[in-house]
C-alpha cells in the first residue's frame, strides 16, 4: 500500500521515465541487432516512437501542479505545453533525419539514443525548479548535443562545429555555475521560491551579478546576442538534420527555463532584469535581421534567422506578465511549426546525389517543384511575420505584451527590425518564383513530404482556428504566476 | 432586410474558393490554362452578382453597419464583419472590377497562368475583407495579407524592373503598417476591445489620439500615397501587368482613403482636427508637384500613376476638410478614380499587348487605325480631366467645394492642380491619337470584341456617375452625416483650448449651409 502511494506520487516524472528507459532500451537493441546499418535504422526508427510515446505520457498526466523530489522538480501546465513542444521538435527532426542518414551512409544507432538523451535533458530542464536541477537539466541537454553535431566525424566542418559548440558551451555553463553559486551565495537557498522570498526586499548588488552570470548562460543556449558567435558556424558546420535540431528543440527548453527562472525566481527585481532582457532582445532582433542579408548559404541564414527570432520570443519576457509568458509560449509553438517546415525543404536541396545549400540553388523552384516552392514560400512570409500565416499571431502576441508593459521603444525597434528581416525572407521568395530555374531536386522523400505537409498546413490554416494553442498557451502562463 | 444566410462572407470567401479549385485542378497544360480562366471569370461574376443583392437589400437611410456577422475567434478579437454606406461602395467596386481583370488578362497572360488566377482570386478575398472587417486585428490581417498576393503579381508578371519594383512595393508598405498595428495594440489595451463599432463609441485619451494617429497616417499615407511616400508607386504601377496596376490605382490605394475614413477621423477626432493643416499641405504639395512630374513623364503608365497621385490628393484634402461636401467628395472622387484610372491602365493595356512598348514617343496618329479606340480613350482622358459631365468633375467639385469653406487658399491652391491635369492628360491624348501616324504603328488592329466587353461597363459608369451621382452619393450620406455628428460632438467634447474649439464648430456650422443636396 505505502509503495504503491509511493509509485503515484513518482507519477509526474513519468514521461522522463519513458525517455531514460526507452534511451537504454535503444543501446541495447542496437548492440544486439547483428549488422550496423540495420540495427541503426530499426533504432532511429523506434526512438522516434519513444518520443512519441512520451507525449501521449504529457498530454494524459492529471492536470494540476505536482511537486518532486523536495521541491527541485515542478510538473505543472507550464512544463506540459513546452515538454510536448520540445517532444515536437525533437520527433520532428528525427523523422527528418532518417532519410539523410541513409543517403549519407551515416546511419548510426547512436544518432537516435543520443536525441532521445538530449530530450530528456531538455524535459527536466523545463521541469526544473532549483538551480541544482536547472544545471543538471541544462549538462544532460548539451553534453549529447556537442556529440551529435561532430557526428560527420570524418567531415572537418562538422568536427569543426562540434569542437566550437563544446568550448564555448563549456565556458557558458561555467558562467552559468558561477551566477548560480553568487545567487546561493546571497539568498542562501538554490530553490526558485526560495530565491523569490529573500529577494522580495530588493536586491543585493552581489544577486544581480549573480543574475547577470546566470543570463550569459541562457542566451548561449538560446543564441541570443551577444552570446550568439557560435550559431551561424555551428549551424553550418552541422549534419544538416543536427542543425535542424539546434534550431528547434534545444531553443524551447531554453527558453522555457530562461522564461521559468526569471519569472520564478526574481519577481521581485523585475526591474533589474528587465532592462537586461530588454538589450538582449533588442540587440538579437536588429542583428538577426541585418547580418541575415548578405548570407548565401541557407543554413547559416536560419542561423541568423533563428538568433532574430529568439528576440522577439525574448519581448514576451521582457514584458514580465502573464501576456507576456503567453505571448513567448505561442511565440515557440509556431516557431517550431515554421522550423521543421523550412529545415524540411532545405533537407530535400539534393541533386545529383549530392546536398547543396546555397541560398541560388532555391533558383526558379516555383517551376521545378511547385508544391514544395508554394508550401516554403507561405514558410516564409509567416517567418517574416506577414499576416494571415502564423509567424503574425506570434509576433502579434509578444508585441500586445510590450505594448501592455509600456516598452514603446522596444515594440518600435521590434516591429522595424521585423520589417528589414522580411527583407531577407522575400529575397529566398524572389530566387524560387521570379529567377531562371536551375536544375531540380531529386524527388522529395515521403516523411519529408509529411513534415512538410503538417507544419505548412498548419502555419497556414493557424488563423482559421487559433483556439487550442491560444487557450493552452493562456493556462500554460498562468501556472507561473 | 431578413438575410439569414452570411451574404458577407460569401461575398469575402467565394473568391478563394474558386482559388482552391482551380488549385486542385491537374491535367495537360493547354487544359489546365483554360480551366483555370473560366473558373475565375465565373468565380468573380457570381461573386460580383452576389454582391448587388447586397446594394438592393442595403438600407441606405441607416447608418448602422448591414449584415453584420459576429462569432469567436482570437479571445482578444473577434471575426466581426459588417458594411456600412462608406465601405459597401468600395466593396462593390473590387467586385466589379475583378472580372473585368480577368477579362483583360485573357490572352495577355499566356505564362504560369494557374497561379495568376489564383493570386487574383485570394487578392479579391482579401480586399473585400479589407472593406467590411469590423475588428481591427481582422482588418489589418486583410489588409496586410494583400501584399503577398501583389508581391507575386508584380514579381512574376511584371517588367523588367519587376524585382526592384516588388520589393519596393512591398517593404514600403509593410513599413508604414507595422507601425499601425502597434497602435491597434495600443488601442486594444486602452479601450479592451478591437471591435470597430466598439471602438468607434471609444473617446481615447489624447496623448494616444496623437501618437495612434501618426501611426495610422504612416500606414495610410503610404498606402494612398501620399507625398513624399509616393515613390513606389510609379515603380509598382510601371511593372505591374495590366490588370495588376488596374487593381492597385483602381482598389488597393482606395485602402488608404478608406482606412482615414474608418478609423483616423471618427477614432481619433482631435488629433484629425489638429493634423489636418498637416494633411492639407501635404495634399498640396501632392496636386501640385506630381502633376507637373506627369507632365515630365515618357512612359505612359508612369504619367497615369503621377496623376493618380495627384488625384489622391483631392481624396485626403476633401475628407480633411471634415465637411459633408468634402468629406462626400473624398468617397465620390475614390469611386470614380477607381473606375477611371483603372480604365486608363486597361487602354494602356490595349496598346501594350499590341506594340509592346510604354513610350509615349512611339505612338502617334492611333486614331487613323483605331477610331473605336481613339473614342474610348477620350472618355477616360476627359473623365481623368475632370469634365463635368463625368464622374470625375463631381468628386473634384465636391472636394473643393468642402475646402474651400474651411480653408479657402488650399482649395484655391488645389485648382490649379485640375487646370495642370487637363494639361498632362490632353498633352498624352493628343501625342498618342492625334498626329501623323507612326509608320511602326500601321498594322495596328482596333479594340476586338473582348476589349469593347471590358470597356462598356467602364465607359457606361464613367457618364452616368458624372451625370447623375445620386446614387454613389445617397448610398453614403447616412454614413458620412453621423461620422461628422459624431466627431462634431467629439470636438466638442474635449477640453481642448476654448478658442481653438469654437473657432472649428463655427465653420463645421457654416460649412452646413449648404446641405449635401445642394452641391449636386
Amino acid at each position: 500500500m505505502n509503495q504503491s502511494m509511493q509509485w503515484q506520487a513518482m507519477l509526474p516524472i513519468l514521461p522522463e521515465a519513458v525517455l531514460a528507459v526507452g534511451a537504454m532500451l535503444m543501446l541495447m537493441i542496437g548492440v544486439s541487432v547483428p549488422q550496423s546499418e540495420r540495427s541503426a535504422r530499426i533504432v532511429n526508427g523506434l526512438c522516434i516512437a519513444v518520443l512519441a510515446l512520451a507525449a501521449f505520457v504529457v498530454v494524459m498526466l492529471p492536470a494540476g501542479r505536482a511537486v518532486l523530489f523536495g521541491g527541485s522538480f515542478v510538473v505543472d501546465d507550464y512544463a506540459g505545453f513546452l515538454k510536448l513542444l520540445a517532444l515536437t521538435g525533437s520527433g520532428g527532426t528525427l523523422m527528418l533525419s532518417l532519410n539523410w542518414l541513409t543517403l549519407e551512409k551515416q546511419q548510426k544507432f547512436e544518432y537516435g539514443v543520443l536525441f532521445l538523451l538530449s530530450t530528456l535533458g531538455m524535459m527536466l530542464l523545463i521541469s526544473a525548479a532549483d538551480l541544482i536541477a536547472l544545471y543538471l537539466g541544462l549538462e544532460m541537454m548539451s553534453l549529447p548535443l556537442y556529440v551529435v553535431a561532430a557526428s560527420n566525424r570524418d567531415n572537418r566542418r562538422s568536427t569543426e562545429a562540434g569542437l566550437k559548440y563544446f568550448v564555448l558551451g563549456a565556458l557558458s555553463s561555467g558562467m552559468l555555475l558561477y551566477g548560480a553559486s553568487l545567487i546561493y551565495g546571497f539568498t542562501g537557498t538554490v530553490n526558485f521560491a526560495g530565491i523569490a522570498k529573500a529577494t522580495g526586499q530588493g536586491a543585493h548588488l552581489g544577486l544581480i551579478f549573480g543574475l547577470v552570470f546566470m543570463f550569459v548562460g541562457f542566451c548561449f543556449k538560446i543564441s541570443a546576442v551577444p552570446f550568439h558567435m557560435w550559431t551561424p558556424d555551428v549551424y553550418e558546420g552541422a549534419p544538416t538534420p543536427v542543425t535542424a535540431f539546434f534550431a528547434a528543440a534545444p531553443k524551447v527548453a531554453g527558453i522555457a527555463i530562461f522564461v521559468r527562472a526569471t519569472v520564478v525566481a526574481f519577481p521581485g527585481i523585475t526591474h533589474e532584469w528587465q532592462q537586461i532582457v530588454v538589450f538582449v532582445s533588442i540587440a538579437s532582433m536588429v542583428l538577426g535581421a541585418f547580418a541575415a542579408i548578405g548570407q548565401r548559404n541557407i543554413k547559416r541564414l536560419m542561423a541568423y534567422s533563428s538568433i532574430g527570432h529568439m528576440g522577439f520570443a525574448l519581448v514576451g519576457l521582457a514584458a514580465a506578465t502573464p501576456e507576456g509568458v503567453q505571448g513567448v509560449l505561442v511565440y515557440m509553438s509556431i516557431y517550431v511549426a515554421m522550423t521543421l517546415g523550412t529545415f524540411a525543404v532545405i533537407l530535400s536541396m539534393r541533386r545529383d546525389g549530392m546536398y547543396v545549400e546555397n541560398i541560388s540553388d532555391l533558383a526558379g523552384l516555383a517551376r521545378t517543384h511547385p508544391t514544395m516552392a508554394f508550401f516554403l514560400a507561405m514558410l516564409l512570409f509567416s517567418l517574416a511575420g506577414i499576416p494571415p500565416l502564423a509567424g503574425f499571431f506570434a509576433k502579434f502576441y509578444v508585441f500586445l505584451a510590450a505594448i501592455k508593459a509600456g516598452l514603446y521603444t522596444l515594440a518600435v525597434i521590434g516591429v522595424l527590425s521585423s520589417v528589414v528581416g522580411a527583407y531577407y525572407y522575400l529575397s529566398i521568395i524572389k530566387i524560387m518564383y521570379f529567377d531562371e530555374p536551375v536544375k531540380g531536386f531529386e524527388r522529395m522523400p515521403g516523411m519529408l513530404r509529411l513534415v512538410l505537409g503538417v507544419s505548412g498546413l498548419s502555419v497556414m490554416l493557424f488563423f482559421a482556428y487559433p483556439a487550442p494553442i491560444l487557450d493552452a498557451a493562456t493556462v500554460a502562463a498562468k501556472s507561473l504566476f | 432586410m431578413n438575410i439569414n444566410w452570411p451574404i458577407l462572407s460569401v461575398v469575402t470567401f467565394l473568391p478563394l474558393l474558386g482559388a482552391a479549385f482551380i488549385m486542385l485542378v491537374r491535367g495537360n497544360e493547354a487544359l489546365a490554362r483554360g480551366t483555370a480562366r473560366w473558373v475565375a471569370m465565373w468565380t468573380t461574376l457570381v461573386t460580383f452578382a452576389i454582391s448587388l443583392v447586397m446594394v438592393w437589400r442595403f438600407d441606405a437611410t441607416s447608418a448602422e453597419f448591414q449584415f453584420v456577422e459576429k462569432h469567436p475567434w482570437l479571445g482578444i478579437a473577434s471575426y466581426h464583419m459588417g458594411v456600412d454606406g462608406i465601405s459597401l461602395p468600395f466593396v462593390i467596386l473590387t467586385t466589379a472590377l475583378m472580372p473585368i481583370c480577368i477579362l483583360a488578362s485573357w490572352t495577355s497572360i499566356q505564362k504560369r497562368v494557374k497561379e495568376y488566377m489564383i493570386a487574383f482570386l485570394m487578392l479579391e478575398t482579401l480586399m473585400v475583407g479589407t472593406f467590411s472587417a469590423l475588428d481591427l486585428v481582422l482588418f489589418y490581417l486583410f489588409f496586410e495579407g494583400g501584399l503577398i498576393p501583389m508581391f507575386l503579381i508584380i514579381g512574376v508578371w511584371g517588367g523588367p524592373r519587376r524585382v526592384y519594383a516588388t520589393f519596393k512595393f512591398f517593404l514600403y508598405t509593410l513599413l508604414g503598417s507595422v507601425l499601425m498595428l502597434l497602435a491597434i495594440m495600443a488601442m486594444y489595451w486602452d479601450a479592451g476591445t478591437t471591435d470597430i463599432p466598439a471602438l468607434l463609441r471609444h473617446g481615447f485619451p489624447l496623448g494616444l489620439q496623437k501618437w495612434a494617429w501618426l501611426a495610422f497616417f504612416a500606414s495610410f499615407a503610404v498606402k494612398l500615397p501620399m507625398w513624399p511616400v509616393h515613390t513606389w508607386l510609379p515603380d509598382a504601377h510601371v511593372e505591374a501587368p495590366t490588370a495588376g496596376s488596374v487593381i492597385l490605382a483602381a482598389i488597393l490605394l482606395k485602402m488608404g482613403g478608406y482606412g482615414f475614413l474608418r478609423f483616423s477621423l471618427p477614432m481619433f477626432p482631435s488629433a484629425s482636427h489638429d493634423f489636418a493643416p498637416l494633411i492639407f499641405t501635404l495634399s498640396v504639395v501632392a496636386i501640385i508637384y506630381t502633376s507637373l512630374v506627369a507632365l515630365m513623364q515618357e512612359d505612359v503608365k508612369k504619367l497615369i500613376a503621377y496623376s493618380s497621385v495627384a488625384h489622391m490628393g483631392f481624396v485626403t484634402m476633401g475628407i480633411f476638410a471634415l465637411t459633408p461636401q468634402g468629406v462626400a467628395g473624398g468617397i465620390f472622387q475614390m469611386i470614380s478614380h477607381g473606375i477611371v484610372s483603372g480604365a486608363l491602365f486597361l487602354c494602356v493595356g490595349v496598346v501594350y499587348d499590341r506594340m509592346h512598348t510604354r513610350e509615349i514617343a512611339f505612338y502617334g496618329g492611333l486614331v487613323n487605325r483605331m477610331p473605336l479606340f481613339a473614342a474610348v480613350f477620350m472618355v477616360f482622358t476627359l473623365a481623368n480631366v475632370g469634365l463635368p459631365g463625368t464622374s470625375g468633375f463631381v468628386g473634384e467639385f465636391l472636394s473643393l467645394i468642402g475646402t474651400f469653406k474651411i480653408n479657402t487658399a488650399v482649395a484655391t491652391i488645389a485648382t490649379f492642380g485640375v487646370i495642370l491635369s487637363a494639361a498632362y492628360a490632353l498633352w498624352l491624348y493628343r501625342k498618342m491619337i492625334f498626329g501623323n501616324l507612326k509608320p511602326a504603328l500601321v498594322g495596328i488592329k482596333d479594340i476586338g470584341l473582348r476589349e469593347v466587353l471590358i470597356f462598356t461597363p467602364l465607359v457606361a459608369l464613367t457618364i452616368l456617375f458624372g451625370v447623375a451621382p445620386k446614387p454613389v452619393l445617397d448610398m453614403s450620406a447616412a454614413s458620412v452625416t453621423q461620422l461628422l455628428d459624431n466627431y462634431k460632438h467629439a470636438l466638442a467634447a474635449v477640453p481642448a483650448p476654448v478658442k481653438d474649439a469654437t473657432a472649428v464648430s463655427i465653420k463645421m456650422e457654416r460649412a452646413e449651409m449648404i446641405p449635401v443636396s445642394a452641391a449636386r
